[in-house]
């Protein structure tokens, strides 16, 4: 556009089809705050409008070409200017011209792939958005909209549940339980610890939940730690026999599903964290790992049926261990 | 796919045996450091404590025992776990290098407010220790809590419960 003068310039505003009726999902973004985003599914179509206002009306908008992308892309917060974009999507809105005045154009994306989870954490964003974008020769304009993918799953066919044996040769022996090895994100962990050998004078135990977020590769993986509960189950010093229940509801916390090796860049993994703490604040810990996932919301008639389906994908999970005694030992703090 | 309640109930558990229950707990352990004595004459002079324990722990060959010994054997005993365990050993209280130079209003290290303060973080420090299971695992804890007297020269070694 000339230098001299006032240049034309335009608003560009992204505006989805199904905007009234199509749910949104909370979204934690970096710096903490709290958003709503359109909520979408794999498989479902993105479509809507694209509109391109003029902001002087009478002049005329010269362009290189008007297109919108879908993306979906990793960012790695160490290496900000490189973005993985293991979705990408584009649709041509107009070829290079000029507008004369304010323009709508519609596009759609049709059964679009989003084969992962939303995620913005510590180290790393996976993040879904349009971008519309009016080509220029000095200055393109361009506009983002972002949106939030949930991937679902059903009731996984093997659930077997967590049973072991942990101690310290001759000090400590306990057996711990989780009825369960996958949980959904509204679920409850069942279980129980059961004193075999107390020979350490026992304060309180307590039950954590560890995200592990694991960004990198190779000689540079590098994992971030966030206890996001913890829970005391148990105020004092138990004996042999004593048997200690535990009844933990996730639906309180901000989890996510276990996102294993997204598009080899990172993972995010969840353990149960049980720590029993003595008189002399000496703290004894068993990690165990477990599997979060989403459950679809009941499906509605309403829904489409690409949503459909996507609701009840099934997500292949590894099966765990089967439940059966093996002594590991307790990890031991001072 | 109605929405489903979850099940909370309790896992089974098997009944608690009576005596596990009711029967004296299997940690018990304490140790008491009291009684201090000063022993000697003139510059020769140094401070004494009981050192009083009381268990059942099965590492730990008495059942009760006491012995006497002075700060620098607490001393001996900690380097030697610091050297030979993986234990973040607790400090010591203080070795009051000042209150041993001369020329002092007070009675420098027999000082009896000295020596209660003293006799209290030896305590404090024992039972810290002796509570470790890995320090449990120590030659040298037990011969310093439950020998007639701490042979500096031992080797050392881990001991196994039987």
């Amino acid at each position: 556009m000339s230098f001299f003068g006032f240049g034309q310039s335009a608003d560009i505003d992204i505006v989805l089809n199904d905007a009234e009726t199509r749910k949104k999902a909370e979204h934690r973004s970096e710096d903490g705050r709290k958003d709503k985003y359109f909520l979408f599914y794999d498989g479902e179509t993105v479509s809507g409008k694209v509109n391109v206002t003029l902001k002087y009306p009478g002049k005329r908008l010269e362009h290189n070409g008007i297109k919108i992308e879908f993306i979906g892309q990793i960012e790695m917060y160490y290496d900000r200017g490189n973005h993985h974009e293991f979705v990408s999507l584009v649709k041509d809105l107009a070829r290079p011209g000029e507008l004369t005045q304010s323009q709508t154009f519609d596009f759609e994306f049709t059964h679009v792939e989003k084969p992962y989870e939303s995620y913005t954490g510590q180290n790393v964003k996976l993040r879904y958005f349009l971008r519309a974008t009016v080509g220029r020769r000095l200055n393109d304009i361009s506009k983002e909209l972002d949106l939030v993918v949930h991937t679902l799953s059903t009731y996984p066919e093997l659930n077997s549940s967590i049973k072991m044996e942990v101690g310290i040769e001759d000090c400590l022996h306990i057996e711990f339980e989780y009825n369960k090895s996958k949980y959904h994100l509204k679920d409850v962990i069942v279980g129980k610890i059961y004193f075999l050998l107390v020979r350490i004078k026992i304060k309180h135990m307590e039950i954590d939940i560890i995200k592990r977020e694991t960004t990198g590769t190779g000689p540079n993986v590098y994992h971030e730690n966030d206890t996001i509960a913890k829970y005391e189950i148990m105020d004092g010093a138990p004996v042999r026999g004593e048997s200690i229940p535990i009844r933990l509801f996730l639906a309180g916390y901000e989890l996510t599903p276990t996102m294993r090796d997204i598009n080899k860049k990172f993972s995010v993994r969840y353990y149960l964290n049980l720590v029993l703490i003595d008189e002399e604040e000496r703290r004894y810990f068993k990690q165990q790992e477990i599997t979060l996932w989403r459950k679809g919301d009941i499906v509605r008639k309403s829904m489409s049926h690409q949503a459909a389906i996507a609701s009840q994908r099934f997500e292949g999970f590894s099966a765990m261990p089967s439940a059966g005694k093996k002594r590991f030992y307790f990890h031991f703090e001072t | 796919m109605a929405e489903t309640i979850a099940d909370t109930r309790r896992l089974y558990t098997k009944p608690q045996n009576l005596n596990d229950a009711y029967g004296p707990p299997s940690n018990f352990l304490e140790i008491d450091v009291s009684n201090p004595e000063t022993v000697g004459v003139g510059r020769g002079r140094y401070t004494t404590y009981e050192v009083r324990l009381k268990t059942n722990l099965p590492i730990f060959k008495l059942k009760e025992s006491s012995v006497r010994r002075r700060y620098s054997d607490f001393e001996w005993l900690r380097a030697e776990l610091e050297r030979e365990s993986k234990v973040v050993v607790p400090p010591l209280p203080g070795k009051a290098l000042f209150r041993q130079l001369p020329f002092r209003g007070d009675d420098g290290i027999f000082d009896d407010s000295f020596i209660e303060e003293r006799r209290q973080g030896l305590e404090q420090f024992l039972n810290k220790v002796a509570g470790h299971p890995l320090a449990q695992n120590e030659r040298c804890l037990h011969m310093f809590l439950q020998d007639e007297s701490v042979d500096k020269n031992y080797t050392p070694s881990k001991i196994r419960q039987a």
